[in-house]
């Protein structure tokens, strides 16, 4: 057994919701105990969908358990087809339904529905949401694009030059992190390039779509964490190759257009020499000198968090001090990229261990998921949300895109806002005492919040830097008048300060932190 | 109408009799865990360890994700594949589960361990295991165990089973101590502050369960009078019957007709003098008609469709009819206790339609046909409704929001009002 307090994932029957959800046409009928329905409001209320999802819930309870199990799934099943009349049909089993082993793949066949239904095997007490979503597209466009694969070991017949080169989008489901936004990006860029787009699944296509996904020429891959294992059955299938870059920041952007030209045989310098993002200046332009240096810590899903470091180190000069992932089926790709930073990759799917890490490193800023917005605020960090899962906040009405260059300006206002402006950070610096602009405030153009005062059963959430501050060793004290030095230090880089003095005397083996430990330690270790 | 119209019984009042229709289908409701969400705040040194999948643990922060920023007083222990392979194995792991958690908070005092659907199929007995733990952490940590899975429990009915488990733990009151009344039912802290500051001017002693802290269990015996406030306590009526407690049968404290009913039932069973009950109510009763009358116009003769959600829906049904002239559809409710509804459907008016349980495509349909002006529903029916053009009150806030009582009447009947002002307001 696992103590979670917070889950980065759901279980992978919600994964296969987001794709039944995200496609036209399509009807899942899931063996599920009552209450399993929750999952509907993700939909209705967290992306404000205005239809239910087109999912049936057998709903048994427990004086069906004695009875037979089976013959409701079959109802369910049956009387779904009838009312809902799906081109296809996705059948499974929640986490308790697993435990009872009724087969629903089995008992929808014994059903001989005019349709092509697709059975999940998700095993739900190994695997996640993001496992379960790329299973299920693997299965849907495996089951309705075989039957218009090619024989084995055939070549791609050539493109007609006559045609513009067209790609498939793959990935976008409903409940994904700026999907909708990212599609539309995507879609402009890729028309610019000269490239169109055959079919974006699963998000908005119908099963018939999916069977004519092998006539693109190549596939873009939005989404690793849902469409890589598809891409690579539709590369082995069709011939099909698939793009490896995630276009989110402006760099990876232009490596995107060029591989893209590369695999559409397009030119892209009218594109790249159009390039209008305006990150670039504005990173450039010096009131964003101040970011410099500036310490980020950062956690999401792979795809999100490796694209949001590049961006952090390469784009916006700040250093990152942590870089983690839940996704652990793309772990080593997350360990490789830490790498290049120099920070020791955090693979886990447990929050604790999560806000353990942000709490040791002592960041500026935390860039992660809505979990690390609980994290940030307990310890008082700034934070910005930069990868599912996330709440209603993050489904905005307006077009706010990650990808692209579009996606680029939107994610160098998200990353920047939460920091304390330039000015008021040299200010605070200076004049310690000020009554209305002190460091316990937060910065004043996020308005003048007071700081929330712990409730006495928030035992951990005491005293910010008293709660994560356990001294590095038991041994060392700090003198009085050490102590009212270190206060004098900025909040926001007071508990790396504090951290460094600590390891800095224990170290040299002192036992008592002076006002001169302090200051040879800033010495030693720098800003 | 009546289903009993050539019985020898002499005819009921209103919906007492009334023919229900009884539905099995595809149900649209919260299992019980969702009871862990309010109870949590209630009982401020209670902590909830659910014993589920993941799937338990995503619920929970979905439907509470948003609200709760700081470490909440509950979390899952989310069952692995290892541990489905041997039940000696689950219990170990569930000990080393509890041990980490009381070490992480030793301020809680007293630890529910809640069953789910997944414990439940695999027959992990949480109640050996809550004996069992108890042997290590009790005094210090009381250890109890409920259900709140989907295959048990709807909604509301968690906070029964919470409660259910708590009335053994309470303590025995003295034969011979003197009658004093117990309020059953989690109410906002200013309910419930209200609610003691009438029953001190009425004269009579009262005890709430659930108490603020597990340190406050109030005790029960056969001198106990109880009253429930939330009508979807039949467990817990039961268990505190079998501690000797005498139920006083009342409709529930909503709106001012409701609130005076059920005030009346106490002072009744406390002998309270008729001319102290009216001087003590009059204000109260007085404030909450001047409240309602405000919301009279908006809602008098409007149509109103309730979805089951969480047993409220019958005594809120006989307060919008009664108290604001709203014309009843349908009424759904997950279960109706008819014992504990009796002095609800006396009240209701006649040829009320009923429904109990669920098929939610064909209660559906049912509803786009009579294109009520108002349904009462859960959020995963809400925005496709009104999508399609039909107003709708999301039913989870009622049970998130201080509605008993006289001072709430007003507030209640606004709850109602909201969308369809809203809707007159939207100009696109």
């Amino acid at each position: 057994m696992q103590l979670t307090v917070w889950t980065y994932e759901g279980p992978p029957h919600v994964g296969a919701m987001r794709i039944a959800t995200a496609m036209e046409g399509v009807h899942y009928v899931l063996h599920a105990p009552q209450g399993d329905t929750y999952a509907d409001l993700l939909f209705t209320m967290i992306e404000r969908r205005d239809k239910r999802p087109p999912v049936t819930y057998t709903t048994f309870e427990a004086r069906d358990l004695g009875a037979d199990t089976a013959e409701i799934f079959k109802t369910a099943a049956r009387e779904a087809y009838e009312r809902f009349k799906p081109e296809a049909m996705l059948v499974g089993a929640s986490c308790t339904a697993e435990l009872i082993q009724d087969d629903p793949g089995g008992l929808a066949k014994a059903l001989d529905l005019p349709l092509p239904v697709v059975p999940l095997e998700l095993p739900s007490y190994q695997r996640k949401e993001n496992w379960g979503a790329s299973e299920t597209f693997y299965h849907m466009v495996r089951a309705l694009a075989s039957p218009h694969a090619p024989p084995p070991g055939s070549e791609r017949p050539a493109r007609d030059p006559a045609r513009r080169p067209r790609c498939n989008l793959l990935g976008p489901t409903a409940l994904g992190f700026r999907h909708r936004d990212d599609v539309a990006e995507v879609t402009r860029l890729l028309d610019r390039l000269g490239v169109d787009v055959a079919v974006t699944a699963p998000l908005g296509a119908r099963p018939a779509d999916l069977a004519r996904l092998g006539e693109a020429d190549f596939n873009v891959v939005l989404y690793p964490e849902i469409a890589a294992t598809a891409a690579r059955w539709l590369e082995r299938t069709f011939r099909q190759k698939a793009t490896k870059t995630v276009p989110i920041g402006v760099g990876a952007t232009i490596d995107f257009v060029n591989e893209v030209a590369e695999l559409a045989g397009v030119d892209p310098t009218p594109v790249l020499a159009g390039a209008h993002s305006r990150l670039p200046w504005y990173s450039r332009s010096v009131d964003s000198t101040y970011l410099t240096g500036k310490r980020v810590f950062i956690f999401g899903d792979a795809t999100h968090a490796m694209a949001a470091a590049r961006i952090a180190d390469k784009e916006l000069g700040y250093k990152v001090v942590g870089l983690g992932t839940y996704s652990r089926e793309f772990a080593r790709e997350l360990r490789t990229a830490a790498e290049a930073y120099g920070v020791e990759a955090l693979i886990t799917d447990d929050y604790l261990e999560v806000e353990a890490k942000v709490a040791e490193l002592q960041p500026e800023l935390v860039l992660g998921t809505q979990m690390e917005r609980h994290i940030a605020k307990r310890l008082r960090i700034p934070c910005a949300v930069i990868s599912a899962p996330v709440h209603v906040q993050d489904f905005p009405a307006r077009y706010s895109p990650q990808m692209g260059f579009e996606g680029a300006n939107v994610i160098f206002d998200t990353f920047v806002h939460p920091l304390m402006m330039g000015l008021e950070e040299h200010l605070i610096g200076m004049f310690r005492g000020d009554f209305e602009f002190h460091d316990e405030a937060q910065p004043s153009h996020l308005g003048h919040g007071a700081a929330p005062s712990p409730s006495p059963t928030q035992i951990k959430d005491a005293e910010p830097e008293k709660a994560q501050l356990a001294l590095v060793s038991k041994e060392i004290a700090w003198a009085a008048e050490a102590e009212q030095e270190l206060k004098k230090i900025p909040f926001f880089v007071r508990g790396k300060a504090r951290r460094n003095t600590e390891r800095f005397a224990e170290e040299r083996g002192l036992s008592t932190i002076t006002v001169e430990t302090l200051y040879d330690a800033k010495a030693h270790f720098g800003r | 109408m009546s289903a009993l119209a050539n019985s020898a019984a002499p005819p009921q009042p209103g919906c007492t009799d009334a023919p229900v229709l009884r539905e099995r289908g595809q149900r649209e409701v919260f299992c019980g865990l969702t009871g862990i969400i309010w109870l949590h705040r209630k009982i401020q040194d209670a902590f909830f360890l659910i014993v589920g999948s993941r799937t338990c643990a995503h619920l929970m922060q979905s439907a509470a994700g948003v609200m709760i920023f700081a470490e909440p007083r509950f979390a899952t222990a989310i069952i692995e594949e290892r541990d489905l392979a041997g039940m000696a194995d689950a219990n170990e792991e569930l000990d080393r589960v509890v041990t980490q958690l009381l070490e992480r908070r030793p301020d809680i005092r007293l630890l529910f361990l809640v069953g789910s659907c997944p414990s439940e199929v695999i027959k992990l007995d949480l109640s050996r295991a809550a004996q069992r733990l108890n042997t290590s952490f009790a005094p210090r940590t009381r250890i109890l165990n409920y259900s709140g899975s989907g295959i048990e429990t709807t909604f509301t009915q968690g906070e029964d089973a919470c409660l259910a488990a708590v009335v053994p733990e309470l303590a025995q009151a003295p034969t011979d101590a003197a009658p004093s009344l117990l309020v059953v039912g989690a109410l906002a802290d200013i309910v419930e502050d209200q609610f003691r500051r009438l029953f001190a001017d009425l004269g009579i002693p009262v005890d709430f369960l659930p108490p603020r802290s597990s340190q406050e269990l109030p005790a029960v015996g056969p001198n106990t009078r109880y009253l429930l406030a939330q009508p979807f306590l039949g467990d817990t009526s039961k268990a505190l019957e079998r501690r000797g407690a005498e139920r006083l049968t009342a409709p529930f404290p909503f709106g001012a007709e409701g609130t005076t009913e059920w005030l009346r039932a106490a002072a009744e069973a406390f002998s309270v003098d008729t001319q102290r009950f009216e001087t003590v109510t009059a204000m109260g009763r007085e404030r909450a008609k001047r409240a309602l009358a405000r919301y009279q116009e908006e809602l008098a003769g409007k149509s109103i469709f309730f979805f089951p959600d969480s047993q409220l829906e019958v005594p809120l049904a006989r307060f919008l009819s009664r108290e604001l002239s709203m014309k009843l559809t349908e009424v759904g409710t997950p279960y109706l206790h008819r014992q504990n509804l009796a002095a609800e459907l006396a009240l209701l008016p006649e040829g009320t339609t009923l429904s109990e349980g669920q098929d939610v495509d064909k209660q559906l349909d049912r509803a786009r046909a009579a294109r009520p002006d108002l349904t009462v529903c859960g959020l995963g029916l809400a925005n496709p409704l009104e999508a399609e053009g039909l107003r709708t009150k999301w039913a989870i806030e009622l049970v998130f929001t201080p509605i008993h009582g006289y001072e709430q009447a007003g507030d209640l009947a606004e709850l109602f009002c909201r969308p369809l002002m809203r809707a007159e307001r939207l100009e696109v």
